[in-house]
């Protein structure tokens, strides 16, 4: 039927191929195998593993099995190359990240054949979308380099950086994690993927190409356990991952307490919301891009599709016409939209989770797929919330469909996921679409379009899609390490148990005091009905409620009704604190005898409250001023950067300082709309609890503040491990705060801990960036502009600007 | 060199098109009273629609002799146009004698199609160049097409551009080009849309109508539905997006919502309506992209000249060429094949 008389019958397309020869000369250089790529040079291949073009199941490579000894190597060569790579001026690393760039560029064919021979994806998404975002993720960054000291004054490189990355975007998760390193001026050590290690080497000999000095950019080849030796390496002081959550949360309790900054960019089970008014066809397509896009293996697929149910027969029946179009087969072939799964073993998953789904009641529509480690775009109906196909990441082609009836109804449905990383919103309504993007919990909503990537919008997740961002300047700063207030005196020694029993020591003159705990706007008794003794500068200086767990756990329930403090104005939450300012201004004295009665000398005392007022004014004033962006990225699409509250932020307190170390922690938190709870000193806790008198003058509404004296650690540890608190800052001993990690279960919470700050820190430093960078999240939002509409088509939240200034 | 003039010359070099069974296949489309809610309220997003239509390039390839085989079709459904002011019955003559035969003779040899009698799918012209084209291609089985209503604007009186519809199918055109009055889209009078495109219908009687929606005029994509729904549910048979004279003509967004609309009308009423791209298309490889976009779109079936036709003249050129270069591997000069 080659003749093209048949062919005239038939109009079909024939097969089309990509000219591989030059991949395969090349990987026949490396018969032998390939070694890894340390120092500026590859190593001798050692004991390794065969890497397939899953496809045809043939073996195309070899590549060497990173032991410890070759992650040690790789970090200390790595280690050596850093002084002088950050000590490169901005511009001079632009220069080798332009040259990455545009080596990319000019060997672009090169890696897009190598990349879908290796991984399975079509040549058309290796060559128009992989290759392309590759060498855009190089160029921006050549920019951050460029405008470093002055887009990041004060800001320093974190030094080495551990990087491991998934096989479902070799090339582009690549450029992702090393890009904002280098720029940064870190020195990388890289992990590629078991099964897709290709490109990487690849991309190894261009940056030698291109005359990256040697060291700046290792890349260690092996499996799981490579990567843990990476990220576990004492050299390291950096790890970043991408892949999935069980990993993830692997590598979150190997590295907490090792004082590594960490970035995890994890799985999702994101939302495609369909709502009546929406262009059906345009959001079959959609569908198209989302879930049949890669073979479904990208973490922020739109894999549960919900469909207003007005339009839910129309849009399935569109939706099934549209798959019977999909192309399913040979990667190298152009007129393929759907390749290989990139391993037998993920065939196997995908299958597996499939058949539970259908034992769990899912009807599944297929379409076509060759013999082979191929699987066919799969919509599956019938399927309820707890199934496992609703719960489930497959990282395959199968999509859910289930109907809605209300927007209320959608934004639940959406929710309804331990993932948090992207959605996909579709209607007309240009309310609608932005009244939902700001209801759905994700990292990136996209509004009539989907998996729209660039390099200048942040991309990462909320909840168990992992934390930290990716691209645009919020990347960077994943990337940028600020000196921290350092303690004068080598940290404080371990804090006594609270002493319940009575101090016999009397009280002072006046009415006996009580401090209580103040939950959700009310004083109230601890649980425990124990009071500890608070010590004083000559005798005791009170008693203090000794908190428990229960009082912890009453606190995040409190905290979590305060929703309107999160959704109030800028200017709102400014006045209030303004006005705790004028409060605070008005019993200066009072606070300052106070302070005097815990130990201060008078001066200190009065330059401590001082210090408070003041910084009462300076978060009023940043409260309304902390704006979102709107960033460049695609030609016609809006993409905005939105900043939001984390939410329930769990507080312990330093111990020094009681009165200015309780306001400079949680002063920044609220002033961005989280609600706190809050540890305040152990030793001097009761500055803090005359504290909420103030707040019960100054219009804080309930539950915004919420204090819980009693032992320190014990407390932050409680909220550590609570579900539904979304970070915690713990200022205490390094001995004591890898804990508060360790022991936390969700993968998502953003635990900080900073070592105690005793002696003058808090007053000097206690404000600014390194407060200012923790208690926020924030989301993109992208919309295309178009002409039918005043607002159609693409909008798109991305992740997390963060600003220092 | 003889044996070719032969076959060119034998009653067997004009065998029946291929369309013409499937041509008898599907009823004439027959109409539908009025009815706005197949397209008030429906949503289009032009950033979508772009980003399919930019799409359906870059998702498909044909090679070699499916690239040929796609091109030679492309040719059948190309509807071989005039429309200048300087038209003359020897312009019009040469024109249909390259519709006679498009390809050069040694290159339908070289693709084993010597004998296949390739015509393309038409000839348009204006309707006092009818006569000149019906005599010229007389035993061809090429129809003529003829513009009408006051093409381009046709902002003349509704009664002389019916009058104008019935002198092309008197002079022999067997299909009418019409041209739509945008003014109607533009204020939303799709009554008066409908009975005026209703009228032209009957103005054709037997000839096939192509409705001219103008789309560059229109501007919005859910004008370019509105407009694609109306004019079939007033009977035209085909829906064509431009008279070739606005400032922008055929593009693939405007050409995809098109399909949509003709697509949602088949499915609602069961008639299959044509569709034709028309102006600004040059090159062999929008000949093969907008081909790939009917397959993908609507299927193989809108890939035949009944369903299918390109509004064109300088792309038959270059599809020439490159079918030239398929056969013999070298470039050549558009010198070397016959001018239209």
């Amino acid at each position: 039927m080659d003749t093209i008389t048949g062919i005239l019958e038939s109009m079909d397309y024939g097969p089309a191929p990509e000219d591989s020869s030059a991949v395969r000369t090349w990987l026949e250089s490396y018969a032998e195998g390939f070694g890894h790529f340390i120092d500026g040079a590859f190593t001798r291949p050692g004991e390794g593993f065969d890497v397939i073009d899953p496809a045809s199941g043939n073996r195309i490579a070899r590549v060497t099995q990173g032991s410890e000894a070759d992650v040690d190597a790789a970090v200390r060569a790595a280690r050596r190359a850093q002084p002088k790579w950050a000590r490169l001026s901005g511009h001079d690393r632009a220069r080798h990240l332009y040259a990455l760039a545009r080596h990319v560029q000019q060997h672009s064919r090169l890696l897009a054949v190598l990349e879908s021979l290796n991984n399975g994806k079509p040549i058309r998404e290796s060559r128009d979308i992989d290759l392309p975002l590759v060498a855009r993720h190089f160029y921006h960054h050549a920019g951050w380099a460029e405008l470093l000291e002055d887009e990041f004054p004060g800001a320093a490189p974190v030094g080495v950086c551990g990087q491991v990355i998934p096989w479902n975007f070799p090339l582009l998760m690549l450029a992702w994690k090393i890009a904002p390193a280098l720029a940064a001026g870190n020195t990388v050590v890289l992990k590629p993927a078991e099964y897709t290690p290709l490109t990487a080497l690849a991309f190894a000999q261009i940056a030698a190409e291109c005359g990256l000095p040697k060291g700046v950019l290792n890349i260690v080849t092996g499996d799981g356990q490579t990567g843990a030796a990476i990220c576990g390496h004492a050299g390291v002081d950096k790890v970043a991952f991408t892949g999935s959550t069980e990993v993830g949360r692997v590598i979150r309790r190997q590295i907490a307490g090792s004082g590594k900054k960490l970035t995890l960019e994890l799985g999702g089970k994101s939302p495609f919301v369909v709502f009546a008014d929406a262009d059906l066809d345009a959001a079959v397509e959609g569908v198209v891009d989302a879930i049949w896009f890669n073979q479904g293996e990208v973490c922020c697929a739109g894999a549960r599709i919900l469909v207003a149910e007005a339009v839910a027969g129309r849009f399935e029946a569109l939706l099934k016409a549209r798959m019977k179009t999909l192309r399913v087969g040979d990667p190298l072939d152009k007129s393929t939209d759907i390749g290989a799964i990139v391993h037998p073993v993920q065939l196997d998953r995908i299958r597996m989770l499939v058949d539970q789904g259908v034992a769990q009641g899912a009807v599944l529509h297929q379409g076509m797929a060759p013999e082979g480690c191929f699987y066919p775009p799969t919509l599956a109906t019938g399927v309820e919330p707890a199934s496992v196909l609703a719960t489930e990441e497959v990282f395959g082609p199968v999509v859910t469909l289930t109907s809605f009836r209300t927007p209320d109804d959608a934004v639940l449905l959406a929710n309804n996921t331990r993932y948090g990383l992207a959605a996909s919103i579709w209607s007309e309504n240009v309310n609608l679409c932005l009244d939902i993007a700001a209801r759905i919990k994700a990292g990136v909503v996209w509004v009539n379009c989907t998996n729209v990537f660039d390099a200048g919008a942040g991309f990462g997740g909320y909840r168990e899609s992992g934390f930290g961002r990716e691209g645009g300047r919020e990347g960077m700063s994943a990337y940028l390490a600020y000196p921290r207030p350092k303690a004068k005196k080598a940290g404080e020694a371990a804090l006594p148990d609270p002493q319940v029993t009575p101090h016999g020591e009397g009280t002072g003159e006046g009415i006996d005091r009580t401090a209580k705990l103040y939950i959700g706007g009310r004083q109230t008794r601890p649980d425990s009905g124990y009071s500890y003794v608070v010590s004083g500068a000559k005798t005791a200086a009170g008693l203090a409620g000794l908190g428990n767990r229960k009082d912890i756990r009453n606190a995040v329930e409190a905290a979590h009704k305060a929703k309107g403090w999160g959704k109030a104005t800028g200017h709102n939450r400014a006045q209030v604190l303004y006005y705790l300012a004028e409060n605070l201004s008005t019993r200066a004295p009072e606070f300052a005898d106070r302070l005097r009665g815990l130990g201060a000398s008078k001066e200190a005392a009065r330059k401590e409250v001082d210090t408070a007022i003041r910084r009462c004014f300076w978060y009023a004033a940043q409260a309304d001023k902390f704006d979102g962006a709107v960033h460049q990225t695609k030609s016609a699409h809006v993409t905005l950067a939105m900043h939001e509250a984390l939410g329930v932020m769990g507080i312990a307190c330093p111990t020094g300082h009681p009165l200015l170390g309780f306001v400079s922690t949680v002063l920044p938190a609220i002033a961005m709309g989280n609600a706190v709870i809050a540890i305040p000193s152990q030793t001097h806790p009761l500055a803090a609890t005359d504290f909420y008198q103030l707040l019960e003058t100054s219009d804080m509404p309930d539950g915004v503040v919420n204090i819980v004296t009693g032992p320190r650690d014990e407390l932050a540890r409680t909220l550590a491990q609570h579900d539904d608190v979304a970070a915690v800052w713990y200022f205490g001993t390094s001995e004591a705060a890898p804990w508060s990690r360790r022991k936390a279960r969700g993968i998502s919470s953003r635990h900080g801990s900073r070592t105690a700050l005793p002696g003058t820190g808090w007053p000097r430093r206690g404000k600014g960036a390194c407060f200012w960078n923790m208690p926020r999240k924030s989301r993109i939002s992208g919309c295309p502009t178009a002409p039918d509409m005043l607002f159609g088509g693409a909008c798109s939240r991305w992740p997390e600007p963060t600003r220092h200034r | 060199m003889t044996v070719e003039l032969e076959k060119l010359q034998s009653p067997q070099a004009h065998p029946v098109p291929a369309r013409m069974e499937s041509e008898m296949e599907h009823a004439r489309n027959e109409g539908m009273p009025l009815a706005t809610e197949m397209f008030e309220g429906h949503a289009v997003n032009r950033s979508a629609a772009e980003r399919r239509a930019a799409t359906i390039g870059a998702r498909r390839s044909v090679k070699k002799a499916y690239q040929a085989a796609w091109l030679v079709n492309a040719v059948r459904c190309i509807d071989l146009t005039t429309l200048a002011g300087d038209d003359t019955a020897a312009r019009v003559r040469r024109l249909c004698a390259k519709a006679r035969n498009p390809i050069a003779p040694h290159v339908m040899d070289g693709l084993g199609l010597a004998g296949m009698g390739l015509t393309t799918g038409a000839v348009c012209v204006y309707p006092t160049m009818v006569v000149h084209a019906v005599r010229a291609l007389e035993g061809s089985g090429v129809p003529v097409a003829s513009v009408a209503t006051g093409f381009p604007a046709g902002l003349m009186p509704l009664h002389l551009r019916l009058e104008e519809i019935r002198y092309a199918v008197g002079e022999g055109a067997q299909e009418i080009d019409i041209v739509i009055t945008r003014e109607h889209v533009l204020t939303g009078n799709w009554q008066a849309l409908y009975d005026e495109i209703a009228a032209m219908r009957e103005a054709c009687g037997e000839a096939h109508m192509k409705a001219i929606l103008a789309t560059g005029d229109l501007q919005t994509l859910g004008n370019v539905y509105a407009a694609s729904m109306v004019a079939m549910q007033a009977g035209a048979d085909f829906i064509k997006t431009s008279t070739g004279k606005e400032s922008v003509n055929a593009t693939l967004p405007v050409g995809l919502i098109m399909l949509r609309a003709l697509r949602d009308y088949g499915q609602a009423t069961g008639y299959r309506i044509g569709f034709k791209p028309a102006g600004g298309m040059k090159s062999a490889k929008e000949a093969l992209i907008w081909q790939m976009l009917m397959k993908e779109e609507l299927g193989r079936d809108w890939l035949q000249p009944d369903l299918f036709r390109f509004g064109a003249s300088s792309m038959l050129g270059d599809i020439e060429r490159q079918l030239e270069h398929h056969v013999t591997g070298r470039y050549a000069a558009s010198s070397r094949h016959a001018t239209a």
